[in-house]
């Protein structure tokens, strides 16, 4: 892989993270991190629209009028998330009712949306599905800190198996509730925020 | 004395100095030094005196305001415990506190440790302090420790601001919250509530109520306001408030608490059960006086907080409801239950937190004193809602004097306009 495209993908993880820089698709971040199980189904799905959805804009880029861009981007990723969902739905429908209407509301996650807009518009079909997949994985892998910290301290399970056995089930661990709460994934991804601007202090910008 | 200071002036050269081996711990034992001796340096430049008071004092005077509540909530505490246990028919006092206490009863019989009555003064308040006194430490150590690590990284001096915060959060706390939570909660409460924005004098919200809001919404199971912790095993007793603010008429409101037999006076004077430090309205309002009089505590926040939360349960108690027996409580009722008064004189007034302005200031006591009757008396949900309020109350602050100082600035320039016309 030449480095350009490395860069692609590797800049969103981190350096240009989703979430945590650009500070979109917050509002998912809070409401599926409860569990482990409807995160790492999330972010599937997410990396899943935000990949397609920028190789269809790609391939369309010059054939579309620019007054009219917004529409075709939406249907082509409206398209997708109904995919996304109707699959899920099929194969997993306890999941699909966990998941509730996050799924369907990837459609208005900021994520894919900014993506096409402000990458696949302008950008050839291979830069673009990889710039979808580098930020899909940006948004899991703060998804997935965030999911594990939840559900570790907060159920005391990961991916529903007892870690640390609970004081209702007679173990020793007394359940954290701030973190089921939403509030508790906002501190999460302040916490998530802090480190990572401490560790890559460049990203720090002026007020 | 002077013997103090030369080794402590040796030992800052030898080994803290910069460049030395314990270089980053500076402000560690520049605390120590500043707390032993006014430190030397003096104000650079030209500077406006007010008066000879210091951050250091400030704070020492609250703490001196806060020592009635400390002695009536271990009192009280102490007192609570050994009714239950001689209703009970218990003995021995349970788990690691009852264990010192067995210890202490065993070899001390003569202080009456386990004594029911009243007056057994010293008893009750030695049996009370067994509780507090570990939740103190923890809650004031762990703290610390998280200021100095933060001083140490900012290269600051550590303030004092936290012996008052450290002082305040086991005084909200129900006396057998267990230590590991206080730890959590109190460094929640230092570095989100104050240290992430840059530490004191900074803050936007009181951290010791950070620490509270922490625990009260993380282990509500330990510390909601409907069923406080007694320190007897098994044994827990719904607080007045929760008896008063039940919208049932047999149940709840003033004849709930008739039933339950919690007298006005009982309320006022503070042996009820509850959190250490409000429990007593009385300790709370000598520490009021004492504030006021000192001038460390602003008056028209307190007055005013005072005014709208009885004002408005006033108003509550002439509406009358046939729904909300909580409505028939008078203004009294609310004054001397629950942690309206602890939280009016001792949280509200925070001078970091609260409106500067004074116009501000009114509005801002209005504002919270009148929210708190609106919580306890309309939202069956909460019976208590002093702490959530006061931290509202400090997020609204800022706005509160943005708009006085805006009002202010318009008011001026129409008087310019109108000295330019004349």
């Amino acid at each position: 892989m030449d480095s350009k495209l490395k860069k692609i993908l590797l800049e969103p993880i981190f350096n240009n993270n989703p979430v945590v820089i650009q500070v979109l698709g917050i509002c998912s971040a809070l409401a599926v991190t409860t569990r482990l199980q409807t995160a790492v189904t999330m972010c599937l799905a997410v990396t899943f629209v935000t990949a397609l959805s920028n190789v269809g804009v790609s391939l369309v880029r010059k054939i579309i009028p620019g007054s009219i861009r917004m529409i075709v981007e939406m249907t082509i990723i409206a398209a997708l998330v109904i995919m996304v969902d109707q699959f899920i739905k099929a194969f997993s429908y306890n999941l699909s009712k966990e998941l509730s209407v996050f799924v369907g509301l990837i459609i208005t996650n900021c994520i894919v949306m900014g993506r096409t807009e402000a990458f696949a518009i302008k950008n050839n079909v291979v830069e673009s599905a990889i710039d979808g997949l580098g930020n899909g994985l940006g948004y899991s892998v703060l998804l997935l800190v965030v999911a594990f910290v939840r559900e570790l301290f907060g159920f005391g399970t990961l991916f529903g198996y007892t870690v640390l056995s609970t004081v209702n089930q007679g173990g020793w661990y007394v359940p954290n509730g701030l973190l089921v709460l939403s509030p508790g994934a906002f501190f999460l991804i302040g916490f998530f925020i802090w480190g990572l601007k401490t560790w890559k202090s460049n990203l720090i910008t002026d007020e | 004395m002077k013997f103090l200071k030369n080794i402590l002036g040796g030992v800052e050269k030898k080994f803290f100095a910069k460049g030395k081996v314990f270089a980053p711990f500076h402000p560690v034992f520049d605390a120590i030094d500043t707390f032993l001796y006014t430190p030397g340096e003096r104000t650079a430049g030209t500077c406006h005196v007010r008066d000879c008071n210091d951050f250091k004092r400030m704070m020492i005077t609250v703490m001196y305001a806060l020592i009635p509540c400390i002695v009536m909530g271990m009192y009280n505490v102490g007192l609570q415990a050994n009714r239950l246990m001689e209703l009970n028919g218990i003995e021995q006092a349970s788990g690691w506190h009852g264990a010192i206490l067995n210890w202490l009863n065993a070899y001390f019989p003569m202080l009456n440790l386990f004594g029911a009555s009243v007056w057994n003064i010293i008893g009750c308040t030695l049996h009370g302090a067994v509780y507090f006194i570990p939740l103190y430490l923890v809650s004031f150590f762990v703290g610390i420790a998280w200021e100095a690590l933060f001083s140490m990284i900012h290269h600051e001096q550590i303030h004092e601001g936290f012996f008052v915060t450290g002082l305040i959060f086991p005084l909200t706390l129900p006396p057998s919250t267990p230590l590991w939570q206080v730890a959590i909660a109190i460094s929640f409460g230092v570095v989100i509530g104050k240290e992430i924005f840059g530490g004191t004098g900074r803050n936007f919200l009181n951290p010791a109520l950070v620490a509270r809001a922490f625990l009260f919404f993380a282990y509500a199971g330990q510390i909601s306001g409907d069923k406080v912790w007694t320190t007897v095993d098994g044994v827990s007793k719904a607080t007045p408030l929760a008896i008063a603010t039940n919208p049932s008429f047999t149940e709840g409101g003033v004849a709930g608490l008739q039933k339950a037999g919690y007298g006005m006076f009982d309320c006022f004077i503070g042996t009820i059960p509850g959190s250490f430090g409000e429990t007593s309205t009385l300790a709370c309002l000598i520490g009021m006086v004492f504030l006021l009089f000192v001038g460390v505590a602003s008056w028209r926040i307190v007055v005013s907080a005072f005014v709208g939360g009885m004002g408005l349960a006033t108003f509550f108690w002439l509406l009358g409801s046939n729904t909300n027996a909580a409505f028939a409580l008078g203004p009294f009722w609310h004054v001397v239950m629950g942690g309206f008064a602890f939280g009016m004189i001792f949280m509200a007034s925070d001078p970091v937190t609260a409106a500067l302005t004074k116009p501000g200031q009114y509005i801002y006591g209005l504002l919270i004193g009148a929210l708190v009757i609106v919580i306890r008396v309309l939202n069956p949900a909460y019976p208590e809602g002093t702490m959530l309020v006061i931290l509202f109350g400090n997020c609204c602050a800022p706005l509160i004097d943005w708009f006085v100082v805006q009002a202010n600035i318009k008011r001026r320039l129409r008087r310019t306009a109108e000295s330019t016309l004349n």
